[in-house]
C-alpha cells in the first residue's frame, strides 16, 4: 500500500514539471490574446490619425495678381453684380503665367493651372466683393492650393519615385520648389473643413454640411426613442401583467436588438419611403429607422435602471396615498434617470456610427448645402465617411481619416458622459 | 396649411382646454360646497379634457395625412387626358412625378407639357383646400372632444383614474411598438419578396449557383434575364464569417479566459473597457480601415509569398470583421463564464488539478453550452454586419472557398441593388428583399437558438 503511494506520488512529481510548463504556457497564450486585442485597438487607431492629421492643416500658395478692371473683365465702375460675374479665374491663370513666364506649352499650362484650387477663384471673388477697392490694384494673395500640389508641399510625395506613379509631376514639383523656395508657400489651420460641405475637390471638401445632417438625424432619434423606449420600460417593469402578450413583447424586444442593421434599412424603404411616401434622403426617416434601432437598446437599458431602484421609494410613495403611475413618474423614474441616460446616451452612440441602414433610404447623395429642415436630403458623417473612402482621388483618403476622427471624436465623449454618469449613479 | 401648423393649433387647443378644465373644475367644487369634495385635483380635471381633446383628433390627423396623397393622386389623375391615363403604370407614375415636382417649385414649366400644368394647378389647389379641410377636422374633433368632457366636470367624475387609464394604455402602446417593428420587417421584406418570388421561381433563387442580377434592357442581349441563384452568395457570407470567426473566437475566448481568471483586479477594470473600444467604433471606419490598410498589406504580404491575393480578398474583410467582434465574444464568454459556480472551481483545484487543467476539464465542459450560444450570436452579427463587406469585399458572385478570393455576400448585394436609381417593379430591386427575408430569418434562428441555449446554461447553475 504505502509502496503503491509512493509509486503514484513518483509518477505525479515527474509529471509536475510538464504540467507547470502548460500552465505557464497557457498563461501566455491568455497574455498573447490581450495583447492581440490591443494590437489591433492600437494599430487601426494610429492608421486612423496617422492619415487623417495632415488633413487638418491646408496649404496656401502665394500668388501676385493683376486685379485691373480690364484683367477682371469689368468696367472700372462695375457695380456687385457685375463684379459678381468678372473673370477671376482667368486672372489667376493669367498671374500665374506671369510668374512662371518659361512655361509655354499648352500641357505645361494646364498643369500650371493645377496648382491651384479651383475654389480660389470664388475665394478671391468674395474677396473683391467684399472690398471692392481692390479692382485696379495689384495684390499677393495668398491663395489654397490644389489638393495634389498640397500633398507634395506636406512631403507626403516622394519626388524620387517614376513620374507616372504620382499625380504630381516632374514640371509641378519645379515650380513648388521654386515657390518654396520664395517662402511663397505656407500651411494654415483647415478651417474649410468644418465650414464648407461636400465637394468634388478634396481641398475645398467639408464636414460641416455631415455634422449638421447627423445633428438633425440624432435629434429625431432622441426625441422619438427616448419617450417611447421610457415609456415601454416603464410598462414592463411596472404596470405589465404577466401574459402572453406581454411575453411577445419582451421576445420581440430582446429579438429586435439582433437583428442586422440593414434590415431595418429595409423595413424604413419599403414602409416610411414606398408606402407612407416620406420623402428620401430626409433626417426625418434617418431618424425614424435609427430610433426603431436603438430602442430595444433603451428599453433593455432603462429596465435595468428602474429595476435597481429600490422598492422602499416606490412603497413610501404608494404608503402615503400616491397613484401606481405618481409613484412611478415622481419618484421611481428621477432615481432611475441617471442610469436612463447612461443607457440612451449609449444608444445615441450606436445610432451617430450607424451607416447601412442609411444607405437603404437614399441619404448618399452629394450634398452641398446644409438642410434647412428634417425633410430636406441630408447625409450623416458615417455616410460621408463611406462617401469619401470609395473616391478615387488621394486627397480624399486624408479627409476621410479626418472625418473618422472627428466622429471617434464625438463618440467618446458621448460614451465618456455616460461612463461619468453611471460613475455618479453608482455612487448613491 | 402645413401640418406642422395644425399641431401648433392643436397643441395651443390642448392648453385652451387644460385651462379651462381646471378653472371649471373649481367652480364646481366651490359650487358643490368646497374643492375638497371633487374626486381629483383640479389639474387632473384639466389633463383629462385635454387628452380627450387631443387623442382623437391627433387620430384624425394621422389618418388625413397617410390618405390625402392617394386620394389627390387619384383625383388628379382622373382629371388627365385619356392618352396619359392609358399608359403604363410605371409610365403614368413618372408622369406624375414630374407634376409634383412641378407643383412643389422644384423644375422648369418648360420640362412640362400642357395638360401637366394643369393638373398641377388642380394639384395646389386640391392640396390647400385638404389643408385647409384638415386643420378644420382636427379643430372641430379637437373642440368636440374637450366640450364633451367639460360638460360632465362634477365632482364625482373620476378624473385621476380617467387620466391615468389612458396614460396606462399610453404606456402599453409604446411597448407594443416593439411588436409593430418586428410586424413591419417581416410584411415589408415578406411582400417585396412574394412579388419577387412571382418573377423568379424559389427553387430558382434558392438552389442556383448563378447570381447576376445585371438585367439587359433588351430581351435579346446575352444573359437577358439575369440570374439569382443565391448559392455563391451564401457560401461567401459563410466564407467571411468563417474567417471572421477564426479570428474573434480563439482570440475573445482567450482574453475573457485570462481576464477572468488569471488577471489581477486592476489590470482586468483597466484593460476591458479598452478592449471595448473596439466594439465601439463604428463599422464604416473598420471598413475603411479594411479596403485601404488591411487588403492591400494581405495583397503584397501574398504577393511576396508568391501568392495570387485578389485586392478585395474576403481575407481581409473577414479579419477585420473578426477585429470588430473580439470584444463581443470577449464579454458574452466573460458573463458565461463567471457564472460557473466557484465551487467547482474550487473543487478541481482541491484534488491538486493546476488552473490550466481545471480551466480545460471543468470550467470550459461547464461553460460550453453558454460558449457555443455565444459563439452563435456572434456568427449571427457577423452575417449581418454590412458596412465592411460593403467596403472590403467585392461585387462579383464567384462560388469559391479560397479565402484569398473575392467573395460577395449577401448584405452586399442589397446594398448594391437599392443604392442608387430604382424601379420598384424589377426582379433587381425585389431581389433585394428577398435577401433581406433570408438574413433576417437566418440571423433570427441563430439568435432564437443561441439565446435559449444561453438561457437553458443560466438557469442550469441559478
Amino acid at each position: 500500500m504505502s509502496n503503491e503511494t509512493y509509486k503514484n506520488t513518483a509518477l505525479i512529481q515527474a509529471s509536475l514539471k510538464k504540467r507547470y510548463a502548460r500552465e505557464k504556457r497557457f498563461q501566455w497564450m491568455g497574455r498573447f490574446a490581450v495583447f492581440l486585442g490591443f494590437l489591433f485597438l492600437f494599430i487601426l487607431l494610429f492608421d486612423i490619425v496617422g492619415k487623417g492629421l495632415p488633413a487638418f492643416t491646408q496649404q496656401y500658395l502665394l500668388i501676385d495678381l493683376d486685379l485691373s478692371a480690364d484683367a477682371l473683365d469689368v468696367a472700372p465702375d462695375a457695380d456687385a453684380e457685375a463684379l459678381s460675374r468678372a473673370n477671376y479665374a482667368g486672372v489667376i491663370k493669367s498671374s500665374l503665367r506671369d510668374m512662371f513666364p518659361e512655361v509655354k506649352s499648352r500641357s505645361d499650362k494646364r498643369m500650371l493651372y493645377r496648382l491651384v484650387s479651383v475654389g480660389a477663384e470664388y475665394e478671391l471673388r468674395d474677396r473683391v466683393m467684399a472690398d471692392p477697392a481692390l479692382v485696379g490694384t495689384r495684390q499677393s494673395l495668398w491663395l489654397l492650393a490644389h489638393s495634389e500640389a498640397a500633398s507634395y508641399l506636406k512631403g507626403q510625395v516622394d519626388p524620387n519615385s517614376p513620374e507616372a506613379e504620382r499625380r504630381v509631376k516632374d514640371a509641378q514639383i519645379t515650380w513648388l520648389d521654386q515657390l518654396h523656395a520664395d517662402e511663397r508657400t505656407k500651411s494654415g489651420f483647415n478651417t474649410q473643413f468644418f465650414t464648407a460641405g461636400d465637394s468634388r475637390e478634396p481641398e475645398l471638401a467639408g464636414i460641416r454640411v455631415a455634422l449638421y445632417g447627423s445633428f438633425l438625424t440624432l435629434a429625431v432619434t432622441f426625441l422619438l426613442a427616448f419617450p417611447i423606449g421610457v415609456c415601454a420600460a416603464v410598462y414592463l417593469e411596472e404596470f405589465a401583467p404577466t401574459n402572453r402578450l406581454t411575453d411577445l413583447i419582451e421576445i420581440n424586444i430582446n429579438n429586435l436588438a439582433a437583428v442586422p442593421s440593414i434590415v431595418f434599412g429595409l423595413l424604413g424603404l419599403a414602409v416610411f419611403i414606398n408606402f407612407f411616401e416620406f420623402p428620401r434622403s430626409a433626417p426625418l426617416v434617418g431618424g425614424i429607422v435609427l430610433a426603431l434601432m436603438t430602442l430595444p437598446t433603451i428599453i433593455i437599458t432603462s429596465r435595468a435602471a428602474i429595476q435597481s431602484v429600490s422598492p422602499s421609494i416606490r412603497e413610501a410613495a404608494l404608503g402615503v396615498g400616491a397613484s401606481k403611475l405618481q409613484a412611478v413618474f415622481h419618484h421611481v423614474l428621477p432615481v432611475a434617470m441617471p442610469g436612463i441616460l447612461t443607457g440612451s446616451i449609449i444608444g445615441m452612440a450606436q445610432a451617430l456610427g450607424e451607416t447601412a441602414p442609411l444607405l437603404m433610404i437614399g441619404m448618399v447623395a452629394f450634398i452641398m448645402d446644409a438642410p434647412a429642415g428634417v425633410t430636406d436630403p441630408a447625409t450623416v458623417l458615417p455616410v460621408q465617411v463611406f462617401l469619401w473612402a470609395d473616391s478615387p482621388e488621394r486627397g480624399f483618403t486624408e479627409k476621410t481619416s479626418a472625418a473618422i476622427m472627428v466622429l471617434m471624436g464625438f463618440l467618446i465623449m458621448m460614451n465618456a458622459l455616460a461612463i461619468y454618469l453611471r460613475k455618479r449613479f453608482e455612487l448613491k | 396649411m402645413q401640418t406642422s401648423t395644425v399641431i401648433l393649433v392643436l397643441f395651443a387647443l390642448c392648453c385652451v382646454s387644460f385651462a379651462v378644465g381646471r378653472f371649471r373644475s373649481r367652480a364646481v367644487g366651490q359650487q358643490a360646497g368646497g374643492i375638497h369634495l371633487l374626486h381629483s385635483l383640479p389639474h387632473h380635471y384639466g389633463y383629462l379634457s385635454a387628452m380627450i381633446a387631443a387623442l382623437p383628433a391627433l387620430l384624425v390627423l394621422l389618418v388625413w395625412m397617410l390618405l390625402e396623397g392617394r386620394f389627390i393622386e387619384g383625383r388628379v389623375i382622373a382629371g388627365l387626358p385619356a392618352d396619359v391615363q392609358a399608359l403604363s403604370e410605371s409610365r403614368l407614375g413618372l408622369y406624375y412625378n414630374q407634376i409634383i415636382a412641378y407643383a412643389a417649385g422644384g423644375i422648369d414649366a418648360s420640362t412640362l407639357s400642357e395638360p401637366q400644368l394643369a393638373a398641377a394647378e388642380q394639384y395646389n389647389a386640391l392640396k390647400s383646400e385638404s389643408g385647409w379641410l384638415k386643420l378644420a377636422l382636427v379643430v372641430v374633433v379637437a373642440v368636440t372632444g374637450s366640450l364633451l368632457v367639460l360638460g360632465r366636470i362634477k365632482p364625482d367624475l373620476r378624473a385621476r383614474n380617467h387620466v391615468e387609464n389612458i396614460w396606462t394604455w399610453m404606456l402599453f402602446g409604446c411597448s407594443f411598438i416593439a411588436v409593430l417593428t418586428t410586424l413591419g420587417i417581416v410584411l415589408s421584406v415578406l411582400f417585396e419578396a412574394v412579388r419577387f418570388f412571382r418573377l423568379i421561381p424559389a427553387t430558382d433563387f434558392l438552389f442556383g449557383l448563378q447570381w447576376s442580377p445585371q438585367i439587359a434592357i433588351r430581351a435579346d442581349q446575352v444573359g437577358a434575364s439575369g440570374s439569382f441563384g443565391f448559392i455563391p452568395l451564401l457560401v461567401g457570407t459563410l466564407l467571411i464569417s468563417f474567417v471572421a470567426m477564426l479570428i474573434a473566437v480563439p482570440v475573445g475566448l482567450m482574453s475573457a479566459i485570462y481576464l477572468s481568471e488569471y488577471a489581477s483586479k486592476q489590470f482586468r477594470a483597466i484593460t476591458k473597457p479598452i478592449l471595448e473600444i473596439l466594439a465601439g467604433v463604428p463599422t464604416v471606419v473598420y471598413g475603411f480601415f479594411a479596403a485601404l490598410t488591411v487588403a492591400p498589406f494581405i495583397r503584397e504580404l501574398g504577393e511576396s509569398l508568391g501568392l495570387t491575393v485578389a485586392s478585395e480578398s474576403a481575407l481581409a474583410a473577414g479579419l477585420v470583421m473578426g477585429i470588430m467582434i473580439i470584444p463581443f465574444v470577449m464579454s458574452l464568454s466573460d458573463d458565461i463564464i463567471n457564472a460557473v459556480p466557484d465551487s467547482m472551481r474550487e473543487a478541481s483545484l482541491g484534488l491538486g488539478a493546476t488552473m490550466n487543467e481545471t480551466i480545460r476539464k471543468v470550467l470550459i465542459p461547464a461553460a460550453l453550452p453558454g460558449i457555443v450560444g455565444g459563439i452563435l450570436l456572434a456568427v449571427s452579427r457577423a452575417i449581418g454586419e454590412t458596412m465592411i463587406v460593403v467596403m472590403a469585399a467585392g461585387l462579383s458572385a464567384k462560388l469559391t472557398v479560397n479565402p484569398l478570393e473575392a467573395v460577395t455576400t449577401i448584405t452586399v448585394q442589397i446594398v448594391t441593388l437599392l443604392v442608387g436609381d430604382q424601379e420598384f417593379d424589377s426582379p433587381k430591386t425585389l431581389a433585394a428583399f428577398a435577401l433581406g427575408l433570408v438574413l433576417f430569418f437566418v440571423t433570427l434562428l441563430l439568435n432564437v437558438v443561441a439565446l435559449y441555449v444561453v438561457r437553458r446554461y443560466r438557469e442550469q447553475y441559478e
